[in-house]
């Protein structure tokens, strides 16, 4: 991680071809250098952040005041940071009857700041948890005292994270983690609190900066999907081809303890959604032979997504994987124990991450976590399923080969599609996948829960979701679309479309415009019209709207519904309980 | 290590957390001589001086400095030790 001096050196020139955001930080405390952390930390992720900074101690007056410059800005992130040091001048100056009702008071001032933003405006919030102070005026005892600051700080962090259930667009950002990760002594320097007001030490905001930037990418589909990994020292110790099946080092054997418990994480991680896939030199026969017959390997066959063992170089093998899971290579994650692997692999795939493991493996877990690789901002039931539907699609390819005629093989598919409007049993997978998909998203608007669930409520808009099942399984929903009804040319404008790259080349494309035109006709449109917004990764979809019959005219594609001939599909309409 | 090392090490601090080349302190420098030097980059220059010289001042010292000669004392009393 980069030095706040080096970060703050990133502003000096800022690279022009960057995205922006705009992000609104507020403290109650000195925030500056906080600021060009976080601006700095943006760079490092290809985004420059266009920051509303309001003086310190400002955090309600700009929230309640409708005219303040907060919302003369319209920030689309908003950051609060209520720091302990004030929270806990609070409780000194209340009353000891009244300290333990002080985490509730705290919990309902916040629930009201967030409810005053969402009054004004669709802003993501990120509201930074609190890093505990323990006052020792009980000693081990404030456990058992509800009125003492720890209590009522720990209540507070507990409630913050129930309150955070039930609203879409509000983020935690675990600062209270991070400190008991690094120290208190690391995160909080006195002298610096009480001559400048600043409640982070110069060292510890780069990860501060950090964990808010990362919560800010990943709503912006900056997420990583795919965890590769080598075998031998990495996932077991020892090496498989010299020393045997029975002699690798996992579970009670030598360190085997370390491995142990790197894999069940592993396995938590894929059980989220995360796709396993295993890159190693090695005869595929004897690698595979510990996940099927090792008694105490974690990870078995049916977890790994992709399992490539060979004497390839690593490179070519993990372009390989690639091309399978068709995702890019900035959304995967790449463990391996050997320097030179790890070395050959980033000067030859320049977005992977390839995290720089220590030397010793009881080490690896506790490094591991302190990167905070596999930020999330949505988590839906369907993830758990990924791992399985790659492996389908690795039958399904093979069944392809069978049929010499491509109508042939989709008509062997056998398959059904689920089509209905967004509704609140769709809104999670939905929100994710507007966030997750980069190449087949005609326009990459991406949608948090709550702007779909504003969306729903709008008379002018109209939504339509699709699954894809077939004889060798069910994909879930891979595909969306968000219409907006423009009554003045009696037109429905396609404001978003995008769709899950594991379905491409089923001739979902035409299913879905077939029913856009029916719903269109059945509402009594003359038209659909279409845009295609370039960004660094959709150019697999240019000419989406040239290849189904759409005519451009300037940036925008138009197809007339009374020239518009069905298109055939193989695939069969199923209607929606909704 | 004598004032003036002290100060050569000094110099370089600044010239690196200020980001100018130019900057060249003598003991009787004070903030107003140096247009970078305001109360946020102090906060960087107070962190990276404790680090470069491994020591810890008290929020006296961080407050009560008037030039540059007064930092080199600071420095000079605390690295006897």
């Amino acid at each position: 991680m980069k030095t706040f001096a080096e970060l703050k050196k990133n502003l000096k020139v800022l690279p022009s071809n960057l995205k922006s955001i705009r992000v609104a930080i507020l403290g109650d405390t000195a925030t500056q250098l906080l600021t060009i952390a976080i601006k700095g930390t943006a760079i490092e992720s290809g985004y420059t952040f266009d920051v509303f900074e309001a003086d310190f101690g400002q955090i309600e007056n700009q929230i309640y005041d409708s005219t303040s410059n907060l919302f003369e800005f319209k920030p689309e992130v908003i950051i609060i940071f209520h720091s302990t040091h004030r929270f806990l001048l609070k409780y000194n100056k209340l009353l000891p009857t009244e300290h333990s009702t002080i985490a509730e008071k705290q919990l309902n001032l916040i629930k009201d700041l967030v409810e005053a933003i969402d009054k004004r405006l669709q802003s993501t919030i990120l509201y930074f948890n609190y890093p505990e102070i323990d006052d020792a005026v009980y000693g081990n005892y404030s456990n058992k005292v509800k009125s003492s600051f720890l209590f009522q700080t720990r209540k507070l962090n507990y409630e913050l994270m129930e309150f955070s259930q039930s609203r879409h667009n509000l983020f935690l950002v675990d600062v209270a983690s991070l400190q008991n990760l690094r120290g208190r002594l690391t995160a909080f320097q006195p002298s610096l609190y009480v001559n400048a007001e600043m409640i982070f030490a110069l060292d510890i905001l780069p990860d501060v900066a950090a964990r808010a930037v990362d919560i800010i990418v990943s709503l912006r589909g900056n997420v990583k999907k795919c965890l590769i990994l080598d075998l031998d020292n990495t996932l077991w110790g020892g090496v498989i081809g010299d020393d045997g099946m029975e002699n690798i080092q996992i579970g009670g054997l030598g360190i085997g303890k370390a491995f142990s418990e790197l894999q069940y994480w592993i396995r938590k991680l894929k059980d989220r959604g995360i796709i396993l896939a295993v890159c190693s030199k090695n005869s595929e026969e004897i690698a595979k032979e510990p996940f099927e017959k090792h008694p105490d390997m974690v990870l078995r066959l049916n977890d790994i997504a992709v399992f490539v063992a060979n004497w390839e170089d690593k490179v070519s093998n993990i372009k390989h994987i690639q091309s399978i899971l068709n995702i890019g290579f900035d959304s995967m994650v790449f463990l391996d124990d050997n320097p030179f692997e790890r070395n050959f692999v980033r000067a030859n795939i320049s977005d992977i991450a390839v995290p720089e493991l220590p030397e010793d493996p009881s080490e690896y877990l506790e490094y591991l976590y302190s990167q905070n690789l596999f930020e999330t901002t949505s988590v839906s039931e369907a993830d758990a399923e990924r791992t399985k539907q790659y492996q389908v699609e690795a039958h399904r390819s093979k069944a392809q080969k069978a049929f010499s005629n491509e109508d042939d093989f989709l008509r062997d598919l056998e398959m059904v599609s689920v089509v209905e409007r967004f509704n609140k049993f769709t809104t999670p997978r939905v929100a994710q996948l507007s966030q997750r998909s980069n190449q087949f998203n005609l326009r990459t608007v991406r949608y948090s829960e709550a702007d779909i669930e504003s969306l729903v409520r709008k008379e002018d808009y109209d939504t339509l979701s699709f699954t894809l099942a077939d004889r060798f399984g069910d994909n879930g929903l891979v595909c969306a679309v968000v219409m907006r009804k423009q009554p003045e040319s009696n037109t429905l404008f396609v404001e978003s479309w995008f769709m899950s790259c594991r379905v491409l080349k089923r001739g979902m494309e035409r299913f879905v415009l077939n029913t856009i035109i029916q719903l269109a006709k059945d509402s009594g449109y003359m038209g659909i019209v279409g845009e295609y917004i370039p960004s660094a990764k959709n150019g697999m979809v240019k000419d989406h709207y040239s290849k189904l019959g759409f005519c451009q005219k300037e940036q925008y594609w138009h197809l007339n519904l009374s020239q518009y001939e069905i298109k055939p599909v193989y695939i069969k309409t199923v209607e929606g309980k909704q | 290590m004598d004032r003036s090392q002290i100060l050569e090490k000094l110099n370089d601090i600044f010239r690196d957390v200020l980001d100018n080349d130019t900057i060249t302190m003598a003991e009787e420098t004070t903030a107003n001589d140096v247009e970078e030097w305001d109360s946020l980059n102090h906060i960087q220059l107070v962190v990276a001086i404790e680090k470069e010289f491994k020591l810890r001042f008290t929020s006296k010292e961080i407050q009560g400095w008037a030039k540059i000669g007064d930092l080199v004392s600071s420095i000079a009393s605390k690295s006897v030790k």
